[in-house]
């Protein structure tokens, strides 16, 4: 039940994400959700692509001298609404479960919010939503978002 | 412009006044005149006899010698004079990692009463043994040292060089000692601590690498000390290169003579070769070791006043003697007598390597030892860069890292982890701080043949 999500790293100077924006733009790659982790030396680029794209961002990616990998992610609905995402955090917190990242995509699904989750336990955090019929989506699913 | 030239030239004409007078008000001590103003025929038949018993000792003792000796043809009995020098196999620091601890050893380990030791070419440490005698006499070089700087028995000796392993400390700290100074064993850092001491103590002389000297000096001026309650009147500085730009720093600084000082661990400590209050070349104790200058790629010996490779012998050692030990070291001898009086063959400057050795804080670092530490922590051999600068008086180390794959993953936490890994990894292998920064693949300037890895922005 995981996503295939695209981490790229970058320098933190003037121009590098424009150019990354540009690079993937110009080769007709659509970034489906996006979030920078920037530090004040590096930053690290993660997004997700259409499942029929990864593979030939991660050539174009190559090509051009970049360091990117591709790594699971777990995608998850949470209800659009205040303290819609603070329950699933409730569950995580409880599990013992921490966050290295979390970020969201630009549309959601109808009266639901979809966000990208990257635990410290992926599994575990899988099976943690199953037993709390938390709602994940597939790679084929965010495709269609 | 033509104004500007004359100012040059009349301070030029000043400069060397004040010195000419300096040196005749001042008397030059010297610590052994037996030795240190030796007649240089006496000398060469001295060194001959002492090479003579050296390779016969080591051949007999020590199987790396006797292995190389036998396959070059050489016995102990061919060497009949110092010109036989020339014909003995030569030993590198290489040999004295492979022979890590005790292979090089000439006598029984229960004759060792010292270990000291430096950092190697890839992180294995070098040791070198000492016999009660080897102690005395490094004891003595540097007690030549200290006096030829106009040290005695009045002066308080502050040694803010590292006690330790590494050479500096503790050979300084013996030879005040010999002189019968007062000791005040600071070690190095705390600088705050050095300058209370220093005005409390009122310390006359002073031993640390010339860059802490400075570092030293820009603090005492800037905290708005007076400059009468700073007692000092010299000190020996040594373990890393310096220019004759930053003597006269030093000395306007802290209203010193700053006297360049030489040593290495393989064959005894500082105080293998000193300067006198002349300073003009450092003297070479030649009475324990034999210097030749050889051009580093046909290995031949060069005259005195060419430039060269330095190599010694040690020629009393008992504990662990080295055989024209390669230096890497480039600087040129002179055996012209010296306005001190002293006979001893001097050496210039260091004025580069024939290696990638570099001197950082006066500790020797080969870019194959943060070579070993890059593999060892990133599973990969990436591509990388040490560059090195001067901050502020003190030397500074980056290490450029280009990013590979193996290293590259999406959280910003294991980046982070991977970087503190590397610079821990550094500090615990070479002994010293160094910033990690990990860049983009590629952007480290590729160069054709050797990888050129280090670049050096210090003046030195």
């Amino acid at each position: 039940m995981f996503v295939r999500q695209i981490s790229i790293y970058i320098e933190n100077i003037r121009g590098s994400l424009r150019e990354l924006t540009q690079l993937l733009g110009e080769n007709d790659i659509d970034l489906k959700a996006l979030s920078i982790a920037d530090t004040s030396s590096f930053g690290i680029v993660r997004c997700i692509v259409e499942e029929s794209q990864i593979d030939k961002t991660i050539d174009l990616l190559r090509e051009n001298g970049h360091i990117a990998k591709v790594n699971n992610v777990i995608c998850v609905c949470v209800p659009d609404k205040p303290l819609g995402l603070s329950s699933i955090l409730t569950l995580l917190e409880q599990a013992g479960i921490s966050i290295e990242y979390i970020y969201s995509f630009y549309k959601s699904t109808g009266d639901h919010a979809v966000l990208i989750i990257r635990p410290s336990e992926k599994r575990r955090t899988v099976h943690l939503f199953e037993e709390n019929n938390i709602q994940m989506l597939t790679q084929a699913e965010i495709d269609k978002i | 412009m033509l104004g500007c030239t004359k100012l040059m030239c009349s301070l030029f004409i000043f400069s060397k006044n004040r010195k000419g007078v300096l040196n005749m008000q001042r008397e030059h001590k010297i610590y052994n005149p037996e030795m240190e103003c030796i007649d240089r025929e006496e000398l060469r038949k001295l060194q001959g006899d002492r090479l003579k018993k050296v390779v016969k000792h080591t051949y007999d003792h020590v199987a790396l010698y006797r292995e190389r000796m036998d396959k070059k043809g050489v016995k102990p009995e061919d060497i009949r004079s110092l010109d036989d020098l020339k014909l003995l196999p030569f030993t590198e620091k290489t040999d004295l990692r492979d022979q890590f601890p005790f292979g090089l050893f000439a006598v029984p380990k229960s004759e060792i009463v010292r270990i000291q030791g430096s950092s190697g070419t890839t992180g294995k440490p070098i040791v070198s043994g000492y016999t009660q005698n080897d102690l005395d006499v490094w004891t003595e070089m540097m007690a030549r040292t200290l006096t030829a700087a106009g040290g005695g028995k009045d002066d308080i000796v502050q040694v803010c060089y590292g006690y330790g392993l590494f050479t500096g400390g503790l050979g300084a700290h013996q030879g005040a000692g010999k002189i019968g100074a007062m000791v005040v064993p600071m070690s190095s850092g705390n600088t705050q601590r050095q300058i209370m001491m220093m005005q409390e103590l009122g310390s006359t002389m002073l031993c640390c690498t010339p860059s802490y000297a400075t570092y030293l000096g820009e603090t005492i001026r800037d905290m708005g000390i007076p400059p009468e309650k700073i007692k000092l009147r010299a000190g020996c500085f040594g373990a890393e290169p310096w220019t004759e730009e930053m003597r006269q720093h030093i000395e306007e600084l802290l209203h010193i003579d700053a006297c360049d000082i030489y040593g290495l661990t393989e064959i005894a400590g500082p105080g293998v070769s000193y300067e006198c209050l002349a300073k003009n070349g450092m003297h070479i104790s030649e009475d324990h070791v034999i210097a030749e200058i050889i051009d580093p790629v046909t290995e031949k010996q060069l005259p005195y006043g060419t430039p060269g490779e330095l190599v010694f012998t040690t020629n009393t050692k008992e504990g662990m003697p080295i055989i024209r030990y390669r230096t890497h070291d480039i600087c040129t001898l002179t055996d012209e007598k010296c306005a001190c009086g002293r006979t001893l063959a001097r050496m210039s400057r260091i004025t580069g390597r024939t290696d990638d050795m570099i001197v950082i804080r006066g500790v020797n670092v080969f870019p194959s030892q943060i070579e070993s530490v890059l593999v060892g922590t990133s599973g990969v051999a990436p591509h990388y860069v040490l560059v090195v600068d001067r901050v502020n008086s003190s030397d500074t180390l980056e290490v450029k890292v280009e990013l590979t794959e193996e290293m590259f993953s999406d959280t910003v936490s294991h980046i982070e982890e991977l970087k503190d890994a590397i610079s821990g990894q550094i500090k615990s292998v070479v002994g010293i701080q160094a910033k990690v920064s990990l860049v983009p693949p590629k952007s480290i300037p590729r160069s054709e043949g050797k990888a050129k890895r280090v670049i050096d922005n210090r003046k030195l």
